[in-house]
């Protein structure tokens, strides 16, 4: 139980640091931070594989691409140009928008907590074995698997697409020749 | 207290201990093989042919002093080489290095020798390695320095793009091995085909095996994959601004990850410690002499062959070496799926 209690402070902590820190770099260190702790509460929920997993997936993968993308930017500060003193420029449209979906994140999760009170009312069978974790996802959220898999996709493509237009909008502009006309002119 | 726990206890020493002496051997090894490979002696002053060259060497680290530089984010900077070595050690705690022993009788139940006999160990193998880029990524951003920061930067490009073609490989061995134990990997590789021909992974997966040596090379940021510390662009890449003992760590990390992914190639696709002439007890040598033979791989390829590009070495993970272990993969599961 100590244990759970550690692992829970450290996810909460971290994850709240990474929202309070001004240095982006920390903030993904504190990220990788939460994402260790949840791997431990995994270990103790016996399923050491979803464990391992969070860690090479999420620390191991997804965060190295963003220390990566912070590490390019070299963006040391989150500089904003206004005085700390001002208040932010507040935009009605967004602040209702954002009230919104916080008020319905808040409702789901008292919905959700009071709802499965039972730690036992999961039914979803053995996750201790890799066998059994594939068998469940395959048969029983088969759709839920499927749907992910199409999200990914989708955010794929979208990146190949606008990967390929920027280069083809730069060779276009090569052709023109911003210095010179290097590359002779069409009629 | 029982003698089976105090004998886990004597074991994590050990393996501790192992590892920190590897890297000692690793660096005569090193120096003397390079040094056969370009006609010259190479160490031989200290010691009987230069054998205490590393003690030497680790002497004159301590007592170097400890340099940061002025504009260096001061914790980070002392963070990474923890990181990089912790990993390192942490990586070896879940391979297995013998069967099962008593220790010639001195425990009523056989051990294993294998720190943490974790069920699904060959996936920690692959996330303890997959963190340590952390160490190296760091370190070139926190010194403030431009060769380190191009280090780092290339160093987590490098181990993205051949970290896939990495679990690929594994993937495949482990559908062969129907099991993420690396215990139970080994164990399905006892016996003989035909009597003579050792049962290892490598005749059933030689195309994965190749796959698995060249991106444990990248991983491992040695030659001819050593981008991050490209000594001719970057000076000394990540660990430029490093001195004393952090630069002694990275060092430490480096060796004692070749061991790792030496040990885990012996494991996985040369039977570990099965092998003939020697009882099951005394598997521990043939899996030395594996491993040995690995690393002396290692160091010839890292002293035969300049560095490659570092667009060559994209276009060839993601082209050539990413593809191949996609369809050795597949092949694989065909394979499974047909002759079982």
């Amino acid at each position: 139980m100590i244990v759970f209690y550690a692992f829970a402070a450290v996810a909460i902590g971290a994850s709240l640091l990474v929202i309070a820190q001004r240095n982006p770099i920390y903030s993904v260190l504190l990220l990788i931070a939460s994402f260790g702790a949840l791997s431990g509460l995994y270990v103790m929920l016996d399923a050491p594989f979803v464990a391992v997993i969070q860690i090479v997936v999420y620390a191991g993968a997804i965060m190295v691409l963003f220390l990566f993308v912070v590490m390019l930017l070299n963006a040391p500060q989150e500089d904003t140009d206004m005085d700390e003193r001002r208040p932010l420029p507040v935009h009605k449209g967004a602040m209702k928008f954002g009230g919104l979906l916080a008020a319905a994140l808040a409702g789901e999760l008292v919905w959700a907590l009071t709802r499965s009170s039972d730690p036992g009312a999961f039914s979803g069978g053995a996750t201790d074995s890799v066998a059994a974790i594939g068998r469940s996802l395959f048969t029983d959220y088969a759709f839920a698997f499927e749907v992910t898999s199409v999200l990914i996709l989708v955010a794929m493509l979208g990146a190949v697409v606008l990967a390929h237009r920027d280069r083809r909008s730069r060779a276009s502009r090569a052709a023109v020749g911003p210095v010179g006309n290097v590359l002779p002119q069409k009629p | 207290m029982t003698p089976l726990f105090i004998a886990q206890i004597g074991l994590t020493l050990f393996v501790f201990f192992m590892l920190l002496n590897s890297a000692a051997v690793m660096v005569y090894v090193e120096r003397k093989v390079a040094a056969l490979l370009q006609q010259r002696l190479g160490p031989y002053l200290v010691g009987y042919k230069g054998v205490l060259q590393p003690l030497a060497d680790v002497v004159k680290l301590m007592f170097k002093e400890e340099l940061r530089p002025k504009a260096a984010d001061a914790f980070l900077f002392a963070l990474a080489p923890i990181i990089s070595a912790t990993c390192a050690f942490a990586a070896f705690a879940v391979v297995p290095f013998g069967a099962a022993t008593t220790l010639f009788g001195l425990l009523d139940q056989p051990m294993r020798l294998q720190v943490a006999d974790v069920n699904v160990a060959i996936l920690v193998v692959f996330a303890i390695s997959s963190m340590s880029v952390y160490g190296i990524v760091l370190a070139g951003w926190s010194s403030n320095s431009k060769y380190s920061l191009l280090g780092g930067l290339r160093s987590s490009a490098q181990m993205i793009s051949y970290e896939l073609s990495y679990a690929l490989a594994l993937a495949s061995v482990l559908l062969l091995g129907n099991s993420l134990s690396l215990v139970e990997v080994v164990d399905q590789q006892a016996g003989t085909w035909l009597g003579f021909v050792p049962r290892w992974f490598v005749f059933l997966q030689p195309v994965g095996f190749v796959i698995y040596m060249l991106a444990g090379i990248a991983e491992t940021n040695r030659a001819p994959f050593d981008f991050p510390e490209a000594e001719q662009e970057l000076v000394a890449g990540y660990h430029t601004e490093y001195s004393s003992m952090s630069f002694a760590m990275f060092f430490l990390a480096e060796y004692i990850n070749m061991v790792t992914v030496s040990a885990v190639a012996a494991d996985l696709y040369l039977g570990g410690w099965h092998g003939p002439f020697l009882p099951e007890s005394w598997g521990w040598i043939w899996f030395l002499i594996k491993v040995g033979a690995i690393l002396f791989f290692y160091v010839w390829m890292r002293w035969t062959l300049p560095r490659y590009r570092y667009d060559q070495l994209m276009a060839f993970g993601w082209k050539v070496l990413l593809p191949l272990a996609v369809v050795n993969l597949l092949v694989t599961a065909a394979g499974v799926l047909y002759f079982q």
